[in-house]
């Protein structure tokens, strides 16, 4: 177990270290910064001196050495725009995002699930029918312009919801949420629907199939033989065995959406690290590309870390010592 | 109990009341671009320049047709060719209560080239002046090294702030709010990186009573976003509306449009770093050209007479830009009337091309960014099918400006869209940063990408920009604009038109400068 967490610790520095010198090489061969930071009206001496103040006069080489020194007193650089720590610029956005994830995973498993259940039940009704060509259309238009739409039809039609923005925020252990507050939750209704509306049909539609195809187990006969209300096999006997798929994508679909949040966060103007990391790499800010990019990478080692822990937890078979593998 | 209800019921109407009539004085504008800080000093970026004219104030402003008019400062003058007297306003107070006067202009200049980090300082303004004298609290006396006919000009764009902030404050301290004062008609409320900026008027400013209490700009990039929060009545001004949106705002009666041209011009430089080679040029087979086609102003001319501008702008930018013949559009002081935009001319465009020993044409590749201008990409598109009607295999390449920049800057094209506002408003500067021969220790032809070189332009560059006398030194540029055009130093295409949107209710008087200022929005009689 030990050996095991030690191995894991020494990988994900490795990747870290191959992550940042990729990005830094990545965002050089890009462009140079300075062509859209520095007025184009500007003389030589101002190039020059603002080459000099972000420490960019140096040679590629001693500008990555210069960020791994720092990087190893938890300095990732300060931002070429804002002239903030890159880090903090992210912490303050990411609260966001994730709470916006969040919102659209909820959305999407408890709307998806009851909703391909009944399709999965009632195959041939009208509602079954109704429901997966819903699915359909979820699955096929895509997010951009499914946001507009629900800005045309409920801000600008209707006036129901804000159009934009993110509504009064709370602290909850520190953190900054708005689901708690209803100016909160009337900002957040449209970017979550509109992002988890793609999950949603993906869920529904996993469902639906694993149903049909338990119902024609023995074993959901047999219990329906033996007389068990139709509650009771549905509950226990199909939606017990079919959540482990769902579940497994479920899993791997929440990283995927705090990635596609980014389209949904620019039509909506939600102030998120996704929004955040595509102007970042508009205008070359380097320092927080970079550090955007570790913070993930950091989140999806933790993650794994965890799922693996978790996994020899449940599964006694599965051994993290690895030694006896060999 | 008809009396408890009574009394409750004024109770809630006076309650209501001043509800009401604060919510008619508030107002919300949609930006397009995101205010990277509240600092004045720390980054020259017309977004910010724009919305910190709300906090602070220059010497010097301009008024929406670009003209330099007095804000803190009442008068001024050369009073020989090295030294401006500037007299400044009395009875000015700050947002925290102290008074203006000489000493802040001098703590403000002072912090300008020093502000730490800064990405594009505010130096290059300020530098000129090599010797400040105080005479009396409100009369300053500047002294520059070489005649320096720009300095109004140059200092309209440096923002006075308090000397107390201006000697120890950093960037940090405006961005919080802290140190966020100036003398300018609304205050400083609130400031969210990337979202919002809030704002409260200023009830003591000097220049009189402002239309609103509180002013929220709201960060929407997306064009399709700000559009609809116009729409849906979230906010009540947009800037920069998307051309495929104008035509659908102009007929709503909902909505008013407000568009003034600008003193940007898009524009396409051809690469002239070599006598020999020029890259992504060549023959139709393929095969390299002998010599650099670009460096024979006949060729640049056919170049020029072979884009149709009128049908870019009325088909491709809804009639929201202006074709061009200079670089700056003939309102501005040292435009010629002489230069026309040169017409459509395709026969005689393939006739000079014949002319110059290319009798089948040639083929090349257009370059533009696309992310940068409006419709960049589909001028670029428009100008090759243009080509292709006389004579020339035009290819077109396009890509977004954090690459298209670096690359143009290091001449890897031949032939380069670009754009350049001029924010001086006069044309000697945007000539000596275009087309004077490269040379950036001395400041001529910092951005001259092309490295088109004309002695004889230089030399009227360089006479112009020494002169004192305004009139002397108008005819003086328009000479210079009319040799370099008449050269075809680079290919003019249009000025581009800037649009903003209003919600019933709502007038905007449009800018040159792109800045969108609460103060030019009023409130109309519905």
């Amino acid at each position: 177990m030990l050996a095991f967490t030690i191995r894991r610790l020494g990988q994900s520095v490795f990747v870290l270290a191959v992550m940042s010198l990729l990005v830094f090489a990545g965002v050089y061969a890009i462009g140079n910064p300075l062509e859209l930071l520095v007025n184009p009206q500007a003389d030589e001496v101002e190039r020059l001196r603002a080459a000099a103040a972000l420490g960019l006069d140096k040679p590629i080489v001693e500008q990555y050495a210069a960020f791994v020194a720092n990087a190893f007193s938890g300095d990732l650089g300060r931002s070429f725009v804002y002239n903030v720590p890159a880090i903090r610029l992210i912490l303050d956005k990411l609260p966001a995002t994730l709470e916006l994830a969040a919102a659209a995973m909820v959305l999407a498993i408890t709307l998806g699930i009851p909703l391909g259940l009944i399709a999965g039940l009632r195959p041939h009704s009208w509602i079954g029918r109704t429901i997966m060509a819903g699915s359909i259309v979820g699955f096929s238009l895509p997010t951009f312009w499914v946001g507009l739409v629900l800005i045309m039809v409920f801000s600008v039609q209707l006036g129901w919801l804000p159009p934009n923005g993110r509504g009064e925020t709370v602290l909850l252990a520190g953190i900054p949420v708005s689901f708690l507050t209803l100016d909160g939750l009337r900002h957040l209704a449209m970017p979550a629907l509109n992002l988890a509306l793609f999950k949603l049909s993906l869920l529904v539609r996993l469902t639906r199939a694993g149903t049909r195809e338990a119902l024609m187990q023995d074993y959901v006969k047999f219990a329906r033989a033996k007389g068990l209300g139709p509650g009771r096999v549905i509950g226990v006997h199909v939606l017990k065995n079919i959540l482990i798929p769902i579940v497994t994508v479920i899993g791997l679909e929440l990283g995927s959406v705090i990635a596609f949040a980014i389209v949904t966060e620019s039509i909506f103007a939600w102030p998120g690290s996704g929004k955040l990391l595509i102007d970042s790499i508009n205008q070359l800010d380097r320092p927080v590309i970079v550090a955007y990019l570790m913070v993930t990478v950091t989140i999806f080692i933790v993650i794994n870390f965890a799922v693996d822990l978790l996994y020899s937890f449940l599964d006694p078979r599965v051994r993290l010592g690895g030694a006896a593998a060999h | 109990m008809l009396r408890m209800f009574r009394i409750a019921a004024i109770f809630i109407l006076a309650l209501a009341a001043p509800f009401a009539s604060a919510k008619e004085r508030e107002v919300a504008i949609g930006l397009q671009a995101a205010i990277t800080s509240i600092d004045p000093h720390y980054h020259n970026l017309s977004p910010n320049n724009s919305l910190l004219l709300h906090i602070y104030e220059p010497l010097i402003n301009r008024d929406p047709n670009g003209k330099l008019v007095p804000a803190l400062a009442t008068s001024w003058r050369a009073v020989d060719d090295l030294t401006w007297e500037f007299k400044l306003r009395r009875n000015v107070k700050f947002h925290d209560g102290t008074p203006f006067s000489a000493e802040d202009v001098v703590a403000t200049y002072k912090r300008v080239p020093n502000v730490p980090n800064s990405p594009s300082s505010m130096a290059t303004f300020v530098k000129p002046i090599v010797e400040t004298r105080v005479v009396d609290p409100y009369t300053i006396v500047f002294k520059t090294a070489t005649p320096h006919v720009l300095l109004p000009s140059d200092l309209a764009s440096v923002y006075i702030i308090p000397k107390a902030v201006a000697e120890k404050a950093t960037t940090e301290d405006f961005n919080s709010g802290k140190a966020a004062i100036g003398t300018g008609p609304y205050k400083f409320a609130e400031y969210v990186p990337n979202q919002r900026v809030v704002l409260t008027a200023n009830y003591g400013y000097w220049g009189g009573e402002e239309p609103w209490d509180k002013v929220t700009f709201k960060i929407l990039s997306n064009p399709a976003a700000r559009v609809a929060a116009l729409l849906s009545g979230d906010v009540q001004m947009i800037e920069t509306v998307p051309t495929s949106d104008i035509a659908r705002l102009s007929q709503d009666k909902d909505f008013a449009l407000a568009s003034k041209v600008t003193n940007r011009v898009i524009y396409v430089h051809l690469n002239q770093w070599n006598d020999k080679t020029v890259p992504f040029v060549t023959a139709k087979d393929g095969k390299p050209l002998d010599r650099n086609p670009f460096k024979d102003a006949r060729v640049r001319k056919a170049l020029s007479m072979a884009i149709n501008r009128d049908a870019i702008a009325e088909r491709i930018m809804e009639k929201k830009s202006v074709p061009a013949g200079q670089l700056l559009p003939d309102s501005f002081y040292g435009t010629s009337r002489k230069l026309k935009p040169l017409k459509y001319d395709p026969e005689g465009a393939k006739k000079l091309l014949a002319e110059a020993g290319y009798p089948n044409g040639f083929a090349l590749t257009i370059f533009g960014p696309n992310n940068r201008y409006i419709n960049d990409d589909k001028i670029a598109q428009a100008i090759a099918q243009f080509y292709a009607r006389a004579g020339i295999d035009a290819k077109v390449e396009t890509m977004p400006s954090s690459v298209y920049f670096t690359r143009a800057t290091k001449g890897e094209f031949g032939y380069m869209l670009l754009g350049w506002g001029t924010e001086s408003n006069e044309q000697g500067s945007s000539l000596r940063s275009l087309l004077a021969t490269h040379d950036p220790a001395h400041g001529m032809g910092v951005t001259n990408r092309a490295r088109y070189s004309n002695p004889v332009l230089d030399k009227q560059i360089t006479e112009a920009l020494l002169t004192m006398d305004d009139k002397k030194r108008e005819a003086l540029i328009q000479t210079a604009a009319e040799t370099a055009m008449g050269d075809t130093a680079l290919i003019p295409i249009h000025y581009e038109v800037s649009t903003w949107a209003t919600a019933k209710g709502f007038r905007y008087t449009a800018r040159t400068d792109q800045y969108t200022l609460a103060r030019d929005l009023r409130p109309v009689a519905r």
